[in-house]
């Protein structure tokens, strides 16, 4: 028995089959959630999918965000769950007030599809530790609502902080600073709009630069010691590791 | 029964490229003189009591933490 890592399928979830495969390839046993319950079954980490949840009416992750498990997550991420939000999971979690900022309509109003290059701005959070930082990677983007804003006085505390966690080459949606990813001050959620899940097998994607993310998590849980997810969830600055293993 | 209206629109700061492409539309039809235009959506609740203060405050309650997000949209709510 693996990792357990929680992948939430809200109606209009696309990409959580994706997701839940990319867990696995990490080496993770995908536990489904559903959007209408609250319980998150024990999981060590949750990633919230892409798609249009609740059809994203009113606004992208609007309503979402008022969902059960979203309420569980959010209590759980307090407490230092990890949780990566993908593109409509990075909606959810601005909506929710998790990550600041807010997620608009695409600069030129273009859905933008294409393989994005990025590059790595911090790796010292739970979702980016087996990345360099600085690398640059190739991952998918596939958004009409992607451009990041939020107040100058923000954006320049998520720089200072270095919560800026990944940033476009190449701006495909207007986004301020070229933001393509951010985390939270406690560095355990983190929300990005490109699609790390989709870049998991070179078959059938840009190539494997995206398995590194669901990777990293496991790192995080193993240094941690939180592997159990019966044990209480140790947060990020405890002493590491405490022996903790796959 | 009566109804309270709400009215949503990004705060200035924050681009609007739908009201863009609506005023890059009206050279179109012939129109000359708008210089910018701006996309926001109005809701119109109804509410099974009168349209007193308590209600009117209930509803910018149920704006300020759904159908607006304060950190890109401003509301006012009005009776209907």
């Amino acid at each position: 028995m693996g990792v357990p890592v929680g992948v939430v399928t809200f109606p209009g979830s696309l990409d959580d089959r994706d997701a839940a495969r990319a867990i696995r390839r990490a080496g993770a046993d995908p536990v489904p959630l559903w959007h209408g319950d609250a319980d998150l079954r024990g999981v060590a980490a949750v990633v919230l999918p892409g798609g249009f949840s609740y059809g994203d009416h009113l606004r992208a992750g609007a309503i979402a965000r008022f969902s059960p498990v979203v309420g569980a997550i959010v209590e759980a991420a307090q407490d230092g769950l990890p949780v990566l939000g993908i593109c409509n999971g990075f909606q959810v979690l601005c909506e929710a007030q998790l990550l600041p900022g807010a997620l608009t309509r695409n600069v030129g109003l273009h859905f933008v599809c294409r393989d994005q290059r990025l590059r790595v701005e911090s790796v010292a959070t739970s979702w980016t530790g087996d990345y360099r930082e600085g690398q640059e990677i190739i991952i998918p983007v596939k958004h009409g609502e992607g451009r990041y804003v939020i107040d100058p006085d923000q954006l320049e505390q998520l720089e200072d902080e270095g919560e800026i966690v990944l940033r476009y080459v190449g701006n495909p949606n207007g986004s301020v600073g070229d933001v393509a990813g951010i985390c939270n001050p406690r560095r355990n959620v983190v929300g990005l709009m490109p699609h790390p899940e989709h870049a998991v097998d070179a078959l059938t994607g840009a190539g494997t630069d995206g398995l590194a993310m669901f990777t990293s998590v496991l790192d995080t849980l193993v240094h941690r010691g939180s592997l159990d997810p019966g044990l209480p969830r140790l947060l990020l600055d405890d002493p590491a590791p405490t022996g903790g293993t796959l | 029964m009566g109804t309270v209206v709400v009215d949503v629109m990004l705060k200035p700061e924050i681009l609007d490229p739908q009201g863009q492409a609506v005023l890059s539309a009206l050279p179109r039809l012939g129109v000359g003189g708008v210089v910018s235009v701006r996309q926001g959506k109005r809701f119109e609740v109804e509410v099974d009591g009168p349209v007193d203060a308590a209600a009117l405050a209930t509803v910018s309650e149920l704006a300020g933490a759904l159908l607006a997000n304060p950190v890109i949209e401003d509301f006012t709510v009005r009776p209907g």
